[in-house]
C-alpha cells in the first residue's frame, strides 16, 4: 500500500509511534524515519527505522536542513509529552516544555517538509491529537491546550495546501494502552473504563490503522478532519 | 536581455505555463500571470535552485514581478 513512499513519524519509540512505524512497514513502506530523545529507547525489532536523536524542546536551535536531508510523503506528528498538574500548581517550565514539544515543534517540522511536498505535489500530514483536546481534562491545561491547537492548524493548513494534493488531518486517540496511560494507577484506570462504552482501552495498533487509512488512497478526498478513535468515549 | 532575466523568464514560463510573449518585466506573478500564493513560493524555490542561493522569507515576499526577481538575483546569486 505504501510502496515507494517515505514516512517520518516523530516519537517512534513510544507505544503509538512504534505501532505506526510497524503498520507502515507491514504494508510495504520501506523508507521509514523517526525521531527519539534517546537512541537507547530504540527496541531491537526497530532496526528497519532510521532514527534521529533530538529533543523537540530545543527545535529552534536545530538545523533541520541537515538533520532531515530527505523527503517524505507521509509526515506523522506524533511526538508528545505531558507534564500534568492542577493549573494553580503548574509551573511555566511545565507549560513551556509541553507547548514546545507538542505544538511548536510541529510548526518547524511542517515548514521544513511541506515545502518539499508542495514541490512534489503530494503529501499526507497526520497529527496525533487527543480526545482530551475536545473534552478537557483536569490537570492537563498545558497538554489539552497543545492538542486543541492542532485542530486549528489542521483546518487552516489543509485549506492552504489543498490545491497541491496535500492532505492534513489528525487522529484523536481516546485512552490507549500506552506508555502514557501506563502511568495511571488502577483506580484511575477503572474510572476511565467505566466511561468508555466499549469497556476497554484502545490498542496502539487501532491508532496506527487510522493513521494508515488517512495516508492511503482510500482517504484521498479527506482533508482538514479529525478522526476520533476512542471506543465511543466521546462522540464529537 | 540579460542572462539572468532569460533564466528567470524560463522558470516563470515553465512554472506558470504562460506564454513568454505575455511576460513583461513589470508583470506581477499573482495579478498579471495567474499565479496563486503557493506558486510564488515555488517560483522562489526554483530561483534558489537555478541560481544556487538562498532567498530568505523577508526578501522572497518582496519578489512580486520578474524585475524584482532579476534585481534580487543580480546582486545576491552566486
Amino acid at each position: 500500500m505504501f510502496k515507494d513512499k517515505g514516512l517520518l513519524v516523530t516519537g517512534g519509540t513510544g507505544s503509538i509511534g512504534s505501532s505506526i512505524c510497524k503498520h507502515f512497514n507491514n504494508n510495504g513502506c520501506k523508507e521509514i524515519y523517526s525521531t527519539t530523545t534517546d537512541l537507547n529507547k530504540v527496541k531491537s525489532d526497530q532496526d528497519y527505522i532510521k532514527f534521529k536523536e533530538l529533543n523537540f524542546n530545543n527545535i529552534e536551535n536545530l538545523n533541520l536542513d541537515e538533520l532531515f536531508d530527505f523527503e517524505v510523503d507521509y509526515l506523522v506528528l506524533n511526538a508528545g509529552l505531558n507534564k500534568d498538574n492542577i493549573f494553580l500548581r503548574m509551573s511555566s517550565d511545565d507549560w513551556n516544555s509541553v507547548i514546545n514539544v507538542n505544538l511548536n515543534s510541529s510548526f518547524h517540522l511542517l515548514k521544513h517538509f511541506t515545502k518539499k511536498m508542495v514541490k512534489k505535489r503530494f503529501g499526507r500530514v497526520v497529527f496525533i491529537s487527543s480526545v482530551v483536546a475536545y473534552t478537557g481534562n483536569p490537570g492537563q491545561v498545558n497538554y489539552t491546550a497543545s492538542k486543541a491547537a492542532i485542530s486549528g492548524i489542521v483546518k487552516s493548513l489543509a485549506l492552504e495546501l489543498s490545491t497541491r494534493n496535500i492532505t492534513v488531518n489528525s487522529v484523536a486517540p481516546g485512552f490507549i494502552q500506552s506508555n502514557m496511560t501506563d502511568k495511571l494507577n488502577d483506580d484511575q484506570k477503572n474510572t476511565i473504563l467505566e466511561r468508555i462504552p466499549m469497556k476497554k482501552l484502545g490498542d496502539s495498533s487501532d491508532i496506527a490503522k487510522a493513521v494508515g487509512f488517512l495516508c492511503s488512497e482510500n482517504a484521498n478526498y479527506i482533508t482538514g478532519q479529525t478522526l476520533h478513535v476512542n471506543g465511543g468515549l466521546a462522540l464529537i | 536581455m540579460s542572462d539572468i532575466e532569460e533564466r528567470v523568464k524560463k522558470i516563470v514560463v515553465e512554472h506558470l505555463g504562460v506564454e513568454e510573449a505575455k511576460i513583461q518585466s513589470d508583470s506581477k506573478f499573482i495579478d498579471d500571470l495567474g499565479a496563486d500564493s503557493l506558486d510564488t513560493v515555488e517560483l522562489v524555490m526554483a530561483f534558489e535552485e537555478e541560481f544556487g542561493c538562498e532567498i530568505p522569507d523577508d526578501a522572497a515576499e518582496k519578489i512580486v514581478t520578474l524585475k524584482d526577481a532579476v534585481t534580487y538575483l543580480s546582486t545576491n546569486s552566486n
